[in-house]
């Protein structure tokens, strides 16, 4: 149920993010979805690819800074109200979200959300149990 | 103008003279009073009685700076505790701090030649210091402080800090003499700019500054800025403080004491002993001091002996102004930093990897320091406070540890450049 994202550190410097998708491209990896968290000394890179092992695994060769964490890839209506849906039950269950990020699913009406989340277990659990649809990896990383 | 105008300038002949007398009274209290020395000169079949000529100096064993760590807290002491009166100390920032101690003799001597010093630059009584070297265990506020009473000025004991109060005072208070380290006199002459005010609305006519090095630009900046003569004063903890040499408004050099103090050059390799004129590490021995005395001590700094004459009067040699050190000792906001210290901040705290990279700068006339980390390639979390709380606690740490502010900026694995495998540890931008 978990997906396994790709994290890496970059410093704020011109070069940097290209650097990294100029590798994946090399290597043939396709990135899904993205987001970045910056300050004005340093920015994470978060993505989701096809290929999460493959791709962290020629990162670290390339000396970059990069872990795998899982995180919740979490389907809703692709509508008004439908975050609002998925939050008021992750609020009501008390789950702490650390950062998210979305992108619109290629199955026409619905949008994907990328949780990162204190405890992953307990949020599929209370998720699942109100007939929210959890996207395993393997699902995502081919989508 | 003179405060001991019979020593100041006593001829060559006879503070040769004097001495001798004094070396071999400091050599015989070294040997029968501290156990290191004793040991040391055993070491070399050295006995107190070989000492016969001033050239015999060389015969005698360096101290170093661990010696006194080594001995820690009072163990290079002459004296019993009960006849020491005062305990100044380092701030410990490389390991065990170093402890130096005052008998009152001591004290008197350190006032005498802090006197001398302020007199030498101009200050006479009627004069009003503003006293802005920081108090307590550092030794340049009291230092400055004891001397000052002594010349008979009058003392504004402001320390460091609150510069807009500061300035306030110097004004009002109609300070004519400031004292404190180069930078924070550029410091202040900004602030007093930013406050609208303008030199004339100051009594400042003389500077005397020291605890870190400057260059002659740096003079004329401060000179032009407050309208004052600046100065350069050198002393040093483990041989007495601040007043163990100081400029003469000749401005070529600086006068080192030398009926308290005998001034050698080595080489800071071989230790051989340069002949006048070539630059090498300066070594000090003391000739008067009870409670701490200091036998051939290396004091990391490189200069130059002037044995020339000058135009002042004074027959004291002269130590050209410093040129660096012999160790990685950086002074930043006076405060001494070696690299070796944030290193090992780092790997008790041991979230990143042990490669840094300080970057000294001088901003606005104020010394910075950046320290650029290099984010753990194991131990990497992703998420932004985390790496922030890092920075903190990496923060937190250093300044604790040296007792300056810095900024720490976590930077990519193997961005930090290593030369023969080695990382180049510092930058140092600042023009000074």
């Amino acid at each position: 149920m978990k997906v396994k994202q790709i994290s890496i550190f970059l410093e704020n410097k011109s070069g940097r993010l290209n650097a990294v998708t100029n590798l994946l491209a090399e290597k043939g990896i396709n990135i899904r979805a993205l987001s970045i968290a910056d300050t004005s000394a340093f920015g994470i890179l978060r993505l989701i690819v096809n290929d999460p092992e493959r791709a962290y695994k020629e990162l670290k060769e390339a000396a970059f800074t990069v872990s795998l964490t899982d995180v919740l890839g979490v389907e809703m209506p692709d509508k008004p109200g439908g975050l609002a849906m998925v939050m008021d039950i992750l609020t009501e269950a008390g789950i702490n979200i650390e950062y998210l990020y979305a992108f619109i699913s290629s199955d026409q009406g619905k949008a994907m959300v990328i949780f990162r989340v204190e405890n992953l277990d307990e949020a599929i659990e209370c998720l699942l149990k109100e007939g929210i649809r959890v996207v395993d990896g393997e699902t995502l990383y081919k989508m | 103008m003179y405060w001991n105008e019979k020593y100041e300038r006593l001829p060559q002949s006879e503070i040769k003279a004097l001495q001798l007398e004094r070396l071999k009274q400091t050599v015989e209290l070294c040997y029968y009073c501290v156990p290191h020395y004793r040991q040391a000169m055993q070491e070399l079949n050295l006995e107190p009685d070989q000492i016969k000529s001033l050239d015999d100096l060389q015969r005698l064993p360096f101290t170093t700076k661990s010696d006194l760590r080594d001995n820690y807290p009072y163990g290079m002491f002459a004296v019993p505790l009960s006849e020491v009166v005062r305990i100044h100390s380092s701030s410990g920032t490389t390991g065990k701090p170093t402890v130096v101690g005052y008998t009152r003799n001591d004290l008197n001597t350190w006032s005498e030649l802090m006197a001398r010093s302020l007199a030498c630059g101009g200050a006479i009584k009627g004069d009003v210091i503003h006293n802005a070297y920081g108090y307590g265990l550092f030794t340049g506020g009291l230092g400055v402080h004891y001397g000052a009473e002594r010349l008979g000025l009058s003392v504004i004991p402001i320390s460091g800090g609150n510069t807009k109060r500061q300035i306030m005072i110097m004004k009002d208070y109609g300070s004519t003499v400031l004292t404190c380290t180069p930078s924070y006199a550029l410091f202040l002459a900004e602030v007093m700019r930013e406050m609208g005010y303008k030199k004339d609305d100051f009594k400042l006519k003389i500077g005397v500054f020291g605890a870190e090095p400057w260059s002659d630009n740096m003079r004329k900046e401060i000179e032009e800025k407050l309208g004052i003569v600046a100065l350069d004063i050198y002393g040093l903890s483990e041989i007495i403080g601040p007043g163990v040499a100081i400029e003469c408004p000749e401005k070529q050099g600086l006068h080192i004491w030398e009926d308290h103090f005998i001034a050698e050059i080595i080489d800071p390799d071989t230790g051989e002993v340069l002949p006048p004129g070539e630059q090498g590490e300066l070594v000090i021995t003391s000739l008067t001091k009870e409670a701490l005395p200091m036998l051939r001590y290396r004091t990391r700094d490189i200069t130059r002996l002037i044995t020339e004459p000058c135009a002042c009067g004074r027959t004291h040699k002269r130590l050209y102004r410093f040129s660096g050190r012999t160790d990685d000792m950086l002074i930043i906001r006076g405060v001494n930093v070696f690299p070796s210290q944030i290193e090992s901040v780092l790997l008790e705290i041991g979230q990143t990897e042990p490669h840094y990279l300080l970057i000294i700068d001088r901003e606005g006339n104020m010394d910075t320091l950046e320290v650029q980390v290099e984010v753990s390639m194991t131990d990497f979390s992703d998420e932004v406070r985390r790496l922030e709380s890092l920075e903190r606690t990496i923060r937190a740490a250093i300044e604790s540890t040296l007792g300056v502010t810095v900024k720490v900026k976590l930077v990519e694995p193997k961005t930090i450049e290593r030369s023969e495998g080695k990382a180049k540890r510092v930058i140092d931008k600042r023009q000074i």
